[in-house]
């Protein structure tokens, strides 16, 4: 851990629990808060990492979601074990889904979650393997 | 506006938030899609919307929407008006259709969060 890292922490999303879908990322948001992160970079944090967490409990068997905050930066780290995606660029177009009913009767599934995450970030990069999984990670600075 | 206001222009029933009624609402966002709520939907607004599962309630927590609007006579499932009431997110039901809901409360004042997409104005910088 850096010395100017105000935070880091480890959180745990079950595939298919879309009961609490939603739940990590609502802690994330107030950890960054009770942190006195900047309020835009708390919001977009949250943003990125909701998208994220509804995409493990959508797609995945589990996944890990690594928060680092420092005073002027978050690093949000996703992993999870899944079926990843075959072609990551048809993924991050915007209206392509592969989303079950379930997931499009939460209001999800439009296709615009990796979009979304991109849109929020200010650095973004994705990496997946068929039948192993997806790794997401993204920083969102502060904006002086 | 107040949300008492809201609540009179649109003949809406409190579902959750009764003790809320005193704060003050500026803007709306009307929407089916989460992620489009996501992309656009900023703190502080009415969220309209159809969508009555649990997932409506953390959206509008992780955006600090001001109170969701449930439309065209749609009532919070039991578990998501529980989870807004540990949220503290009022929820109004009105039976008035999404266009409806939308166009009396503009008449009445209240704006879109943002305007259009495409000219920047949606990639918000406001406060939480
Ligand atoms: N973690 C993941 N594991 C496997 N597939 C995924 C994952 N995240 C996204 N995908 C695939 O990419 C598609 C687009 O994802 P996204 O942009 O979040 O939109 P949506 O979730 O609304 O479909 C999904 O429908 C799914 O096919
Ligand atoms: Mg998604």
């Amino acid at each position: 851990m850096s010395e100017e890292t105000k935070y880091d922490g480890h959180f745990a999303v079950e595939g298919g629990n879309f009961r609490n879908a939603g739940q990590v990322s609502s802690r994330i948001k107030n950890i960054l808060k009770d942190l006195g992160c900047d309020s835009d970079m708390v919001r977009r944090a949250a943003i990125v990492t909701y998208e994220a967490e509804i995409n493990i409990v959508s797609y995945a068997r589990k996944g890990l979601i690594h928060l680092r905050a420092k005073p002027d930066s978050v690093r949000i780290e996703i992993s999870d074990e899944g079926p990843g995606i075959a072609d990551i660029e048809l993924a991050m177009q915007e209206g392509y889904s592969t989303a079950s009913p379930i997931v499009r009767e939460m209001g999800f599934g439009a296709g615009m979650g990796l979009a979304n995450m991109k849109r929020f970030s200010d650095n973004f990069s994705i990496t997946s393997r068929v039948n192993e999984g997806t790794q997401v990670v993204m920083q969102i600075d502060q904006v002086h | 506006m107040t949300l008492r206001e809201v609540k009179e222009i649109l003949d809406a029933d409190i579902i959750v938030g009764e003790d809320q009624l005193d704060k003050e609402v500026q803007t709306a966002f009307s929407a089916d899609l989460m992620s489009d709520v996501l992309a656009f939907a900023t703190a502080g607004s009415l969220l309209l919307t159809g969508v009555t599962n649990p997932q409506v309630v953390r959206t509008s927590e992780i955006l600090d929407i001001a109170a969701i609007i449930m439309v065209r006579g749609k009532r919070p499932s039991q578990e998501t008006a529980q989870l807004a009431l540990e949220l503290r997110i009022p929820i109004l039901s009105t039976k008035y259709i999404l266009f409806e809901t939308s166009g009396r409360l503009h008449a009445r004042g209240i704006v879109g969060c943002i305007v259009k997409v495409g000219d920047r104005s949606d990639v918000r910088r406001d406060k939480v």
